[in-house]
């Protein structure tokens, strides 16, 4: 059957409402901020054969970006080898373990088989970051896990839902291992009712349409979507491009770890190598293969904005060589640096090898961390305990345009941070700055933007400080002859005393007693173009604005 | 203000319309003139000269400008110096880490105020309003002298935790009282005293730089129209829908933003509830986008947190109106996939759709309605030369051939995909607000809106649309209509458990007071005045917060403790009893009623013939067939027509159409509904 293009728009259109909805079902209803708030979640329907990816809403956090369809396939090779149960009308089942096409263990997928006529039609999925799934320290980001077990708990698909009917004994389990457990009942039935939304939504639109010609639709929308991304690819003159982009260390061992890629350009088609890549590392700044592949496409996506997310305009692209670097982590690697950090290195591997050949669209490299600064304390004004997250942004890579964003969210995040005021209401702690990296932006015709410069002291009782970030050893990559941005600098000041931690950005359980403080300076994005080149007005204003 | 000639006037972004309202006589006079944006105040004369409406004999005047917006969203703003608290002065320029997108990682801001007009001072106060470090004045002199010399005309004071304690706000206003020229001081905490520092800073900050703009042209405007005769009052209409004398207004200037949208959404909730239609989706379609919003229970929603544009959120109440994309010049085209998109590009005013002649040359919306005959192809001639055969070619080069159709073919296709389009950014505004759109009618206004609304309501299962008698007008029509009103929020932040009940119903009788004080303030009569009472509240360990109307100031913790559950069951279809609630913000409305206006002659009674009989026949296309379609003039049909579709009723200010199948039928007040899907 073909479908006229003019329908086949229509119900491309349709399929993303579908998606759409469930998004919006699953912020509204989630109790967590993380997800209610952050958007730190994502939803999408999948092909029944091998759960590649139908349509993703669009407003799910950008690190998701393809992630679901590996999942959802795992699950469904799973079923079909008897290692999972077999699937029910009704059923939902939950699964976090990162290496069955996963991220790390706090972002927990649901899958619900979609029922036409009896049969299977497809699969809708979706992630939500759970605040905890256990382990050794409370939120998930260890900087010094060295196996998935410190981690927290890993669940196999199991069918949290039986026919609709929650599985209580299974939830006593989960509950009975994460922090906060009394809170988690809202996210999961939130997490349950977008599938169900999306159920409808679905129905009516095959009520509507005709199950031949969506399914007929769908064949032809991957097609298109293919055809789509190589016309715009083609942009990128064929030949080999090249890249490295580092990690300080894996928090564990203090050595840097490189992501060496070569991109290979032929007609139509782009290969992206990562085999000459650090091998898997100690500390927990591994990936899960799953991870690295969303990484390349959240880039190209960055790159690309105007295509649809779809297994088909992933389908020019070709990953490989991953495979033994520690971009291919197996069992028991620690993994919970994946999806935070080791992702926007992915990602700015993939811009600095393709910034020459497409030197409009791309940007000089971002701060590319998501800054995450973690207290974890006994108030005794409160008589409670707390943990206190800071994240932070970070400049924006110059390009083309204009000089890059100051203070911008993480590569691979769409969320806001937390106002000051906000935080001292929650935590026993007072901000002394919160304000512009002066300087911090990469040189060049148009300078990388500005980092975050913040300094806070605990104020009362003792805790302890962990650091998950990253460009403390180098900055982010200037392009096309800017100079790159400021390194990320963290330093601790205990009793007067200034301690800055051994792997730069990265540390856990620095103990603090009220009156130390913390002061973070995030990275300003890389510069692009030569600084000469810079127009004098521009550098007039820095000057005169106290950027420089 | 009853008996008396009450005349209304908006300024739009490409017009300015005008209503005037005859109370005694029931006399409504009417009028739309191009916008003049270098000095708003020709546009209104201009508009009351159309109108021939003799200034000496208007009782009130009641106005929605734009001039407020205009200025933020150009960033063409009085010079502003900011005295913040040391450590903090970027506040204004970091935001609250984002990017203007999700995917593409370009992106550009300006802050409201430079960095070098920014300048800290020594104070310092704690998340409970406690003094860490006291107000250094003389940092503060000093710091006021320096923004003075810089040629700063306007002053923002906002100090970190100001909504715990406003005292070194209070104490630095006071010093920069006796040394600055003007009144064009605000203060952090003065127009909305929440937490958040971003988002307080950004609000008073918008505030004090429009101050001295809305204030000159108010005053010029004023003096204008006492220049022609008029001795009234001149109202100005703020962005909750509410009006304000414009001897005040300068001084909450940030309240005036999106005041225009605002003001349609009052005439939709007035036209509604006068008719009996208390739940009403309104979509009001305009040139480069449209805008939407939810009524229920004949009231608009105010929201809190309206953010203009990327990171520039205004904080103060607005009437929550969602602009959702595709407007007339949204243009069309065939992506590298073979497949239609349409918008989000759009060809905006200039240069327009190709039929408005002014060089546009890409296929729109409006296009497409002209070459499937919904709009006039026979008005073409008087603009700019286009024929319907050059936009035909147009369309058969640029999406028919691409997509294996004609002209016409691609044209059905962009409003179909348009129409989907549009229900389904409705259905997203609705679903988030906790509604389902099949529960509302459709109340659609705007120039292009009457031509979508009955596609848009079957696409989204709504039964009824609802078409005002002046579509095109609905804005100054909700200048004519609106009340007085005042808004006030204070935030409390404590757990519902352990919150001091006395000190909350003392906080709503201080919220009412002020109100009252400030609707006695106004030189104008109300006919009542209506207080309403909510609590903004959420489970602890959650960021988002859901709205709790109260019948009275005075609820017990009881009764907070089930309405917050009720409306969060309704909200969200989730029960969490066992999570302890907090109470984060006490709100309160003091709303002065203005006296009721018969909408009866909107249209001209007289114009009205007994039956309805069309002024020409046209080929209009539905569903790749052409219909011979009978075109009717709105002002000659009987108030109660019935007509099935297919039809095309013209007016003015407007075009409605009536798709086969459909039934449209007269109601009062001139008003028009479609039964979608009911003709005989």
């Amino acid at each position: 059957m073909t479908v006229d293009p003019i329908t086949l728009s229509v119900i491309q259109a349709g399929l993303q409402q579908v998606c759409d909805e469930m998004d919006l079902t699953f912020s509204r209803a989630a109790f967590s901020p993380v997800i209610a708030e952050a958007n730190d979640r994502s939803d999408g329907i999948y092909s029944a054969e091998d759960g590649s990816l139908i349509a993703q809403g669009q407003g799910g956090l950008p690190v998701f970006v393809g992630t679901m369809q590996y999942s959802t396939r795992t699950l469904i090779e799973m079923i079909r080898d008897g290692r999972a149960a077999a699937p029910k009308p009704g059923d939902t089942y939950i699964v976090n373990d990162p290496y069955l096409g996963g991220t790390h263990l706090m972002d927990v997928r649901f899958a619900r088989p979609f029922y036409r006529d009896g049969a299977i039609f497809c699969w809708l999925s979706n992630t939500g970051h759970w605040p905890d799934t256990g382990g050794a320290v409370p939120g998930g980001f260890s900087a010094s896990a060295t196996s998935v077990e410190q981690e927290g708990l890993r669940l196999p698909p199991v069918r949290l839902f039986k026919e609709g009917v929650l599985d209580s004994e299974i939830y006593a389990i989960i509950c009975s291992n994460i922090r906060i457990a009394d809170q988690r009942i809202g996210d999961v039935k939130a997490q349950a009712a977008a599938l169900t939304v999306g159920e409808e939504r679905l129905t009516a639109l095959l009520d509507r349409y005709g199950d031949d010609v969506v399914r007929a639709s769908i064949d032809a929308l991957r097609g298109r979507a293919a055809a789509q991304m190589r016309t715009l690819i083609d942009e990128i003159a064929d030949g080999t491009y090249e890249s490295t982009a580092w990690i300080d260390s894996d928090g564990v061992v203090n050595e840097p770890l490189a992501i060496r890629l070569t991109v290979e350009k032929t007609p139509g088609a782009l290969s992206f190598d990562f085999s000459r890549s650090s091998p898997p590392c100690m500390g927990p700044m591994n990936s899960v293969l799953a991870t690295t592949h969303s990484s390349v496409y959240l880039a190209m996506r960055h790159i690309f904005p105007e295509v649809p997310i779809s297994a088909g305009a992933f389908e020019p692209l070709s990953i490989v060589g991953c495979e033994g670097t520690f971009l291919d982590a197996r069992y028991p690697r620690p993994v919970s640096g994946c999806a935070a950090e080791v992702s926007q290195r992915i990602a700015e591997a993939v811009f600095a090898a393709l910034v020459e050949a497409l030197p409009d669209r791309v940007t000089a490299a971002p701060a590319g961390t998501s800054g995450n600064f973690a207290l974890g304390g006994h108030d005794p004004e409160t008589g409670r305990n707390y943990v206190m997250y800071q994240l932070s942004g970070g400049g924006y890579g110059g390009n083309a345009d204009h000089d890059g964003l100051a203070n911008g969210c993480s590569t691979i995040g769409i969320s806001k941070a937390p106002p000051v005021e906000i935080m001292e209401q929650n935590f026993p702690v007072l901000y002394h700055r919160y304000a512009l990296r002066e300087g911090s932006g990469g040189r060049g015709r148009h300078r990388g933007g500005l980092g975050l410069d913040y300094e806070v002291e605990l104020l009362r009782g003792t805790a302890r400080a962990s650091f998950v970030m990253d460009h403390g050893r180098f900055g982010p990559q200037g392009a096309l002859g800017g100079e790159d941005g400021a390194k990320n600098e963290v330093e601790v000041w205990r009793n007067g005393a200034k301690y800055a931690p051994e792997h730069l950005s990265k540390e856990q359980d620095i103990p603090l007693r009220a009156g130390d403080r913390v002061r973070v300076r995030t990275p300003g994005g890389g510069g692009y173009g030569s600084a000469s080149e810079r127009e004098s007005d521009l550098t007039d204003e820095d000057r005169r604005l106290g950027r420089a | 203000m009853a008996g008396g000639r009450v005349l209304g006037v908006d300024v739009g972004g490409t017009f300015t319309d005008l209503v005037e309202v005859d109370a005694g006589s029931g006399a409504i006079r009417i009028a739309k003139t191009p916008t003049t944006p270098e000095n708003q105040a020709f546009g209104v004369l201009a508009a009351v000269d159309a109108a021939e409406v003799e200034l000496g004999r208007v009782d009130l005047i009641v106005h929605g400008t734009t001039t407020t917006t205009n200025a933020v969203l150009e960033r063409k703003l009085a010079r502003t110096g900011l005295i913040t608290t040391r450590g903090f002065r970027d506040v204004l320029e970091l935001g609250r880490r984002t990017r203007p997108q999700a995917y593409g990682m370009k992106g550009e801001f300006r802050p409201v105020i430079p960095r070098d007009l920014r300048i800290e001072v020594p104070e310092r106060m704690d998340a409970k309003g406690r003094v860490l470090t006291p107000l250094n004045e003389a940092a503060t002199r000093a710091a006021i002298l320096e923004l003075l010399d810089k040629g700063c005309e306007a002053l923002v004071i906002h100090f970190l935790h100001a909504y715990a304690n406003p005292v070194h706000e209070y104490r630095a206003a006071e010093i920069a009282g006796v040394l600055w020229p003007n009144r064009f001081i605000t203060m952090g905490h003065s127009l909305l005293s929440e937490t958040r520092e971003f988002e307080r800073g950004v609000t008073a900050a918008v505030n004090a730089s429009v101050q001295p703009l809305l204030e000159r042209y108010v005053a010029r405007l004023r003096s204008e129209l006492e220049g022609r005769g008029y001795s009234g009052e001149l109202l100005v209409m703020n962005g909750n829908g509410g009006m304000v004398s414009s001897r005040h207004v300068a001084h909450e200037a940030a309240k005036t933003v999106m005041s225009g949208p605002a003001s349609g959404v009052m005439a939709a909730a007035y036209t509604g509830r006068r008719v009996g239609e208390g739940n009403l989706l309104t979509y009001d379609m305009g040139g480069t986008s449209t805008d939407v919003a939810l009524i229920r229970d004949g009231a608009a929603p105010v929201s809190n947190e309206i953010e203009i544009e990327y990171a520039m959120p205004i904080h103060v109440p607005m009437v929550d109106v969602r602009t959702v994309g595709a407007g007339g010049g949204s243009i069309a085209r065939v992506n590298a996939a073979g497949l239609l998109e349409v918008g989000p590009e759009s060809a905006g005013a200039e240069p327009g759709p190709i039929c408005y002649g002014r060089g546009g040359t890409r296929p729109t919306i409006s296009d497409a309605n002209l070459l499937l005959g919904r709009l006039d192809p026979a008005k073409l001639a008087v603009r700019g030369g286009v024929t319907r055969d050059a936009v035909a070619e147009i369309f058969a080069r640029e999406l028919g051939r691409p997509l294996g159709t004609n002209a016409e073919g691609a044209a059905e296709a962009v409003i179909r995909l348009a129409n989907a389009k549009m229900a389904g950014a409705i259905r997203m505004v609705s679903l988030s607000l906790g509604a389902d759109p099949r529960d509302f009618a459709l109340f659609a206004f705007g120039g292009a809106g009457p031509l979508h609304a009955a596609a848009l309501a079957s696409e989204l299962g709504v039964p009824r649309v609802l078409i005002p008698a002046r579509p095109g007008l609905t804005n100054a029509l909700g200048c004519v209509v609106a009340d007085l009103r005042h808004d006030y929020v204070r935030t409390l932040n404590r757990p519902l458990d352990t919150l001091d009940m006395g000190e909350l119903h003392e906080v709503f009788a201080e919220q009412a007071a002020s109100g009252e004080a400030a609707l006695n303030r106004e030189r104008i009569e109300v006919t009542g005045v209506t207080h309403s009472f909510s609590v903004d509240m959420q489970f602890m360990g959650q960021s988002h917060v859901v709205r709790v109307p109260l019948d009275a100031p005075d609820p017990s913790r009881e009764t907070l403790r089930t309405r917050f559950e009720r409306v969060y069951w309704d909200r969200f279809r989730v029960e969490l009893a066992q999570i302890p609630a907090r109470v984060v913000n006490a709100n309160c409305s003091v709303i002065g009623a203005s006296a009721s206006v018969d909408l009866g002659g909107l249209i001209d009674p007289v114009g009205r013939m007994a039956r309805a009989a069309p002024a020409s026949v046209r080929a209009v296309i539905f569903d790749g067939e052409a219909h011979d379609t009978p075109v009717y003039w709105r002002d000659h049909l009987p108030e109660d027509v019935r007509l099935d579709g297919p039809g095309i009723i013209e007016q003015f200010d407007s075009t409605i159409l009536i798709p086969p199948g459909d039934r449209v039928e007269g109601i009062a007040d001139g008003n028009l509904v479609i039964h979608v899907g009911s003709a005989a």
